[in-house]
């Protein structure tokens, strides 16, 4: 990465990579920390930072290891600076220690995990979506989670854009999963002029120091965050702990912190979620994909329709929460459901569930570090 | 002073046992800060998890208690996003040169302007009694009850080989000694690190017949060594000692000023 990554300023329109697109959109979304570690195939995100942070007033780190990067994210977030980390795999099992702490103590972080094959050290340059389900369960305990999945470079530009308004707004840590093609596939890509965008930055408290409650129950569910050296001297801990921040035992308001940090992404669902249809209006079969998977699923479902097949897509953008709603508004009136994706049949589960297996749901799965071709989901739609 | 100005008295009292000689250097390093005059709002005192690790929750100041082992790897992540912070970590032997030395080294190496003081009590004190990296061979624990087959860390020796710019070590009983050396590594620009000898009566004291608390703050004030003493002393000698004094104590330029150069130089590429 010896080039500037945004070289002509003038324009929009740029030959650009999956990886070097979310360092890109980190920035103009107002990541001015990130800390990682060395990991392939994520380490762009981390070079291409390394060289421009320090260019806009932003601070780059490399530290001793995956953990110590989730950690140093938080505790910069906690200073109020915007913060991302970046791994795959083997550093993404790492961080989950910490990315349960950030959930339970509402600190706002980005995480991304680019996959590779697993489990264990895997297969380190091939593509995989083996971690999703780990997005979702990887911490210990029950929390709400909220993870994207870009299936083009333009999409990793603005999910990472709309990952740091999330852990914002929702003072949460928001986990971008994309994967090895994306990460290194260059396509052209027109970004949007950074003005138009909408950057959403925490919201702060109003109240004097000694009223503040960090973790107040509040109508909205997400209490204002103060930063650390604003005047606003509180607690933050990964214990259990009421509206104060301090550690309690008291099993109704542990209870009660729970339940909202829980709710307060499941209630804002329909602002998190986000999926893209394509030719589902008169669908007979429809073909649930993400990542680097919905672009042979899109190949597909246009080969099918060229051969009178009336097949359709459902491409997840969002994971967590993962989007029922809108499969259930769409898996009625199909006579089959198909998933691909490069796993043993993780996402497949959860729509199984969602359409209460009331439809069948075919799955096509690769765990060998290939992607799935076009013509693989086409042999399944068609049979 | 009045202790009181920097105490969540709401919190009191607190979870250490009796003889534990945690309170003392809490107050020791409230009595430094209130010297230094420092601005309550403007202290962020970090900690992982174990007895010392409570202490933020105790002090009105900017406080977090972190995941085990890793309050430096937050500690770094607040100091560089928010210098004008004095950033303090209390950790302990376990939390601090266990399941964080990775951390604790690499804090050393980069000279992050970092305070960080470290209880050692040479025991797991919080979940019962374990063997730590500290404790001596053959001294018992709750995992470890025929006598610890491990080879302790010295933890200052460790610090100063790692490349921390401050380090020094005192008993809880000597605590003017410890005062100074607090103070002295609160004003070091660099990574400095107070090594705080503490008893723990109820898990280590116990399990090896060493008495009550008074009983260990007696050890601590009749088997001190300075390291100017100990110099001419013979392993022999030296052997159960406890060799206190400061370690290291240089200046070099620290993290943020080593970052600073950083951006100077990408400034002269964009020009």
């Amino acid at each position: 990465m010896n080039e500037p990554s945004l070289k002509n300023r003038n324009s929009r329109v740029f030959m650009m990579q999956g990886n070097l697109a979310c360092a890109e959109g980190a920035i103009v979304a107002g990541c001015r920390f990130f800390a990682g570690y060395p990991i392939t195939p994520s380490t762009e995100i981390a070079e291409v930072l390394a060289q421009r942070l320090p260019q806009i007033g932003g601070n780059f780190i490399q530290m001793e290891d995956e953990i110590a990067a989730m950690g140093a994210v938080i505790g910069a977030s906690l200073s109020g600076v915007k913060s991302m980390t970046a791994t795959s795999g083997p550093g993404f099992s790492l961080k989950q220690e910490n990315i349960g702490f950030a959930a339970m103590a509402e600190i706002p972080v980005v995480a991304v995990d680019v996959q590779r094959g697993g489990p264990s050290t895997g297969l380190p340059t091939h593509v995989s979506q083996g971690d999703v389900m780990q997005a979702r369960w990887g911490t210990h305990g029950d929390h709400a989670i909220i993870a994207f999945c870009p299936s083009t470079v333009r999409e990793t530009y603005d999910l990472t854009i709309k990952a740091f308004n999330c852990a914002e707004r929702f003072r949460t840590p928001v986990l971008i999963m994309t994967d090895e093609i994306i990460g290194h596939l260059s396509e052209k890509v027109e970004l949007p002029d950074p003005n138009t965008l909408e950057i959403i930055t925490r919201e702060h408290p109003t109240v004097s120091p000694t009223e503040y409650r960090p973790y107040k129950m509040t109508d909205s569910d997400i209490p204002p965050m103060a930063n650390f050296g604003e005047g606003y001297r509180y607690h933050v801990t990964g214990l259990a702990h009421d509206e104060t921040g301090f550690p309690t035992n008291d099993p109704v308001k542990i209870e009660q912190q729970l339940l909202r940090i829980n709710r307060k992404i499941e209630r804002y669902r329909d602002q998190i979620v986000e999926v893209e249809e394509f030719q589902t209006v008169d669908m007979d079969i429809l073909v649930i994909a993400y990542g680097s998977t919905a672009r042979s699923a899109k190949k597909a479902v246009s080969q099918a329709r060229e051969n009178g097949i009336k097949a359709g897509l459902l491409k997840l953008k969002t994971l967590w929460p993962f989007p029922e709603k809108e499969i259930v508004a769409l898996y009625k009136t199909v006579k089959k459901i198909i998933v691909p994706e490069l796993n043993l049949g993780q996402i497949a589960h959860e729509v199984e569930w969602a359409v209460g297996r009331e439809k069948p749901v075919v799955k096509v799965n690769r765990i060998n570090g290939e992607p799935i071709t076009p013509s693989e989901i086409l042999a399944a739609i068609s049979g | 002073m009045d202790y009181l100005k920097y105490l969540r008295r709401d919190k009191m009292p607190h979870i250490w046992c009796d003889g534990c000689g945690h309170g003392i250097i809490l107050k020791s390093l409230l009595r430094v800060i209130d010297k230094l005059g420092w601005d309550k709002n403007d202290i962020a005192l970090i900690s992982g998890i174990g007895c010392s690790s409570r202490t933020p929750g105790y002090v009105d100041f900017n406080t977090l208690h972190t995941t085990h082992g890793r309050a430096l790897a937050f500690a770094t992540g607040i100091k560089i996003a928010n210098p004008k912070l004095h950033v303090i970590v209390v950790s302990g032997d376990g939390d601090a040169t266990a399941i964080g030395g990775n951390h604790f080294i690499h804090a050393a190496r980069r000279n992050v302007d970092i305070t960080m003081i470290i209880y050692n009590n040479n025991i797991y004190g919080m979940t019962g009694g374990q063997v730590s990296p500290t404790t001596p061979i053959g001294k018992k624990a709750s995992t470890a009850p025929y006598g610890n087959p491990d080879t302790p860390f010295d933890i200052s020796r460790l610090a100063a080989a790692a490349g921390a710019t401050y380090v020094a070590r005192s008993t809880v009983f000597h605590f003017a000694r410890l005062d100074k050396y607090i103070e002295q590594a609160l004003t070091h620009r660099g990574f400095a690190v107070v090594e705080a000898l503490t008893p723990c009566p109820t898990s280590y004291g116990r399990m090896n017949k060493e008495g009550s608390g008074v009983d260990m703050l007696v050890y601590q004030k009749e088997n001190t060594v300075t390291i100017e003493k100990a110099a001419n002393l013979s392993p022999a000698e030296l052997e159960n000692k406890l060799i206190v004094g400061v370690f290291v104590d240089k200046q070099q330029s620290d993290y943020q000023a080593n970052y600073q150069e950083v951006v100077n130089k990408t400034r002269a590429i964009v020009k």
